[in-house]
């Protein structure tokens, strides 16, 4: 039976539109904007004049980042760290989430509390930057890649996964004398691809955003991610005139490197590209691995 | 074959040794069970896990030294709790970080419901790829860096950003706006920008939430003659209801810790009074300042009172709900 759309009905149904699509855009165009404004002419963008469309519109801003040695360097260690950081997070995580998945391991339990804790205890900042100094793990690319390497998290995610496939494919494999990881790499990791390329995304995503360690335990310019120059080039001081001029007035001779607000702009997009690219495709992952976790909380 | 020979060889009649082959073959077989090996091969991970967050707590020691970095721990000077009691000194800025923190949490706290209240109105969207575009524009925020958050928001905040320029331009503002410079609007502009990041992320927290609902349920209350928004008051809330207190009390557990990274993009000279949270305190006193042991002093007490919190929070959570959380 078709209910009859009441005056009531129509009006809420307007208003809900209205107000999800409101913050949708309110989501969606400052990315816009900022495209925009990377593309036209700083003056008339700092006029207002950029709005829906760019103003002498032209690519110069990214071919000049584009060919920043700087630039270059940082997206080069942050595509590194994402690649490397999490090939290994995924790899250790899901073998051990898997070790403490099956029946026979002896001390499970303690183990696996002695995982679950990491996330609730911290030590805090300092005794982790004592710590990781005195492994040597300052200006070290390994300070990117082994931390992160055992996510509890991620543990969570996977333990549940597995625990959930049917056991007799491990017992007819144990039966046929195959050891450990040949279990683990031929059987139970084809299987599990759906939580693996969960987890993959996820700390894909982190290790690309993430910028502390590099805050805390790097110095090396040649070592520095993206997303910290990017802080950099944002904190830079800004000319409001001309460049040029100014640095020939000597104005600017001790300050830091002096960004024009096109060049920021720039250079937020040339980090920001990759996960407007990656998400809308891989969305439905992330909400499958929330429905996963869910489960167990 | 032959070494064991030897072996046997070797050994002197009568002696009470160990070492011969069938005790090595009960050895191999006792050590080098399946069971055992699977052990063995997650010790290097075991280590792993104990070098980056269990080796640390022993840094816990650091706070009761005026501790220099780069000397053994016998050199250290030993302050005893002096580090501790420095933190309740009325200049040393912590019941600024302190008041800071707590209040961003709260206002956190009560922009909590919003997500619930987009998820219920996402769901009552009939078309299926309008509400997925939805979903898919505004959970996007979450996934970007916070540094990347800022860019946004100085593009349109800034000097030179959207507000400034473009509003200007209309006439719709005469005087320059700084919001990002604004003290007495900086906790409610930063709750802003948390909501702008976590809305649409945390929305679909709560669809997951609202599609474990007995869809049963909503069918017996449209043939009891239910509205649009009966069905929500007395079925869809109830339903979400758990997922929302455990949610809420996890929220409270954590009421000393932000992220770090938020207030740390965000902060400049102009606010930095209201937005100095404890984690930037504790960064700015350690690593910037040098005050280590104070910096320690902190953390360790943040620390503590976090871990009693979770702990009161899920002796509550058992209390009212009847279940803990962790």
């Amino acid at each position: 039976m078709k209910m009859k759309l009441s005056s009531k009905d129509i009006g809420f149904d307007v208003v809900n539109h209205v107000v999800l699509l409101l913050f949708t855009a309110i989501c969606l165009y400052p990315f816009y904007y900022i495209f925009l404004y990377s593309i036209s002419d700083g003056l008339a963008a700092s006029k207002g004049l950029v709005v829906f469309w760019p103003v002498n519109a032209d690519f110069s801003s990214y071919v000049k980042l584009l060919s920043k040695k700087d630039v270059l360097d940082a997206a080069f260690i942050s595509a590194s760290r994402t690649v490397i950081g999490t090939s290994v997070t995924v790899l250790c995580s899901s073998y051990l989430a898997y070790v403490l998945s099956t029946e026979d391991l002896p001390f499970k339990k303690i183990i696996y509390r002695y995982v679950i804790i990491t996330m609730y205890v911290s030590a805090g900042l300092i005794p982790w930057y004592i710590t990781m100094k005195s492994l040597g793990l300052k200006n070290n690319f390994l300070l990117y890649v082994l931390p992160s390497a055992i996510g509890a998290f991620y543990i969570i995610l996977i333990k549940t996964y597995m625990e959930q496939l049917p056991k007799s494919l491990e017992e007819s494999a144990k039966i046929d004398g195959a050891g450990v990881f040949t279990i683990f790499f031929k059987i139970i990791l084809p299987i599990s691809i759906p939580i693996i390329a969960t987890v993959t995304i996820f700390s894909a995503i982190y290790q690309w955003n993430s910028w502390q360690d590099n805050l805390y335990l790097v110095n090396k310019k040649e070592l520095s991610t993206l997303q910290f120059l990017l802080y950099n080039y944002m904190n830079s001081s800004m000319a409001t005139g001309d460049v040029t001029r100014m640095k020939a007035m000597n104005m600017v001779a001790n300050a830091k490197q002096v960004n024009s607000m096109t060049l920021k702009m720039t250079m937020s997009m040339v980090t920001v590209i990759p996960i407007l690219l990656v998400y809308p495709i891989m969305q439905k992952y992330f909400i499958k691995g929330i429905m996963l976790g869910a489960v167990k909380g | 074959m032959c070494t064991s020979s030897l072996l046997l060889i070797l050994i002197p009649k009568g002696a009470d040794l160990v070492l011969n082959v069938n005790s090595i073959e009960k050895l191999k077989t006792r050590f080098l069970k399946p069971k055992l090996v699977l052990l063995y091969s997650i010790i290097p991970f075991i280590i792993l896990i104990f070098v980056f967050s269990y080796v640390p707590l022993f840094g816990w020691v650091f706070s009761f030294f005026d501790y220099r970095p780069g000397m053994p721990l016998e050199k250290q000077q030993f302050v005893g709790l002096y580090n501790f009691a420095l933190a309740f000194d009325k200049f040393s800025g912590f019941y600024n970080a302190l008041r800071n923190t707590i209040v961003l949490n709260v206002l956190g706290l009560i922009a909590s419901p919003l997500p619930i209240a987009f998820a219920i109105m996402l769901a009552e969207i009939k078309q299926k790829r309008l509400s997925k575009f939805i979903q898919i524009v505004t959970s996007l925020p979450n996934f970007i860096s916070w540094i990347l958050v800022y860019s946004v928001f100085f593009a349109f905040f800034g000097n030179e950003g959207f507000v400034n320029s473009v509003l200007g331009n209309l006439g719709l503002i005469t005087n320059h706006i700084n919001l990002l410079g604004d003290v007495n609007a900086a906790w409610y502009f930063q709750t802003l920008v948390g909501i702008w990041k976590t809305l649409g992320w945390n929305a679909i927290i709560y669809i997951a939430a609202m599609s474990g609902i007995d869809q049963e349920l909503y069918s017996a209350a449209e043939v009891d003659g239910a509205g649009r928004f009966a069905k929500i008051r007395h079925i869809t809330i109830p339903g979400i209801l758990p997922t929302y207190i455990v949610l809420l009390l996890l929220a409270v557990s954590n009421m000393l810790s932000n992220s770090f990274e938020q207030y740390f993009v965000f902060r400049n000279q102009l606010t930095i009074s209201k937005l100095d949270v404890l984690d930037i305190f504790i960064y700015t006193k350690g690593i910037g300042a040098g005050q280590f042991g104070f910096a320690t002093a902190v953390g360790m007490m943040k620390s503590v009172v976090s871990i009693g919190l979770l702990m009161f929070v899920n002796k509550l959570s058992k209390w009212v709900r009847g279940d803990s959380i962790i």
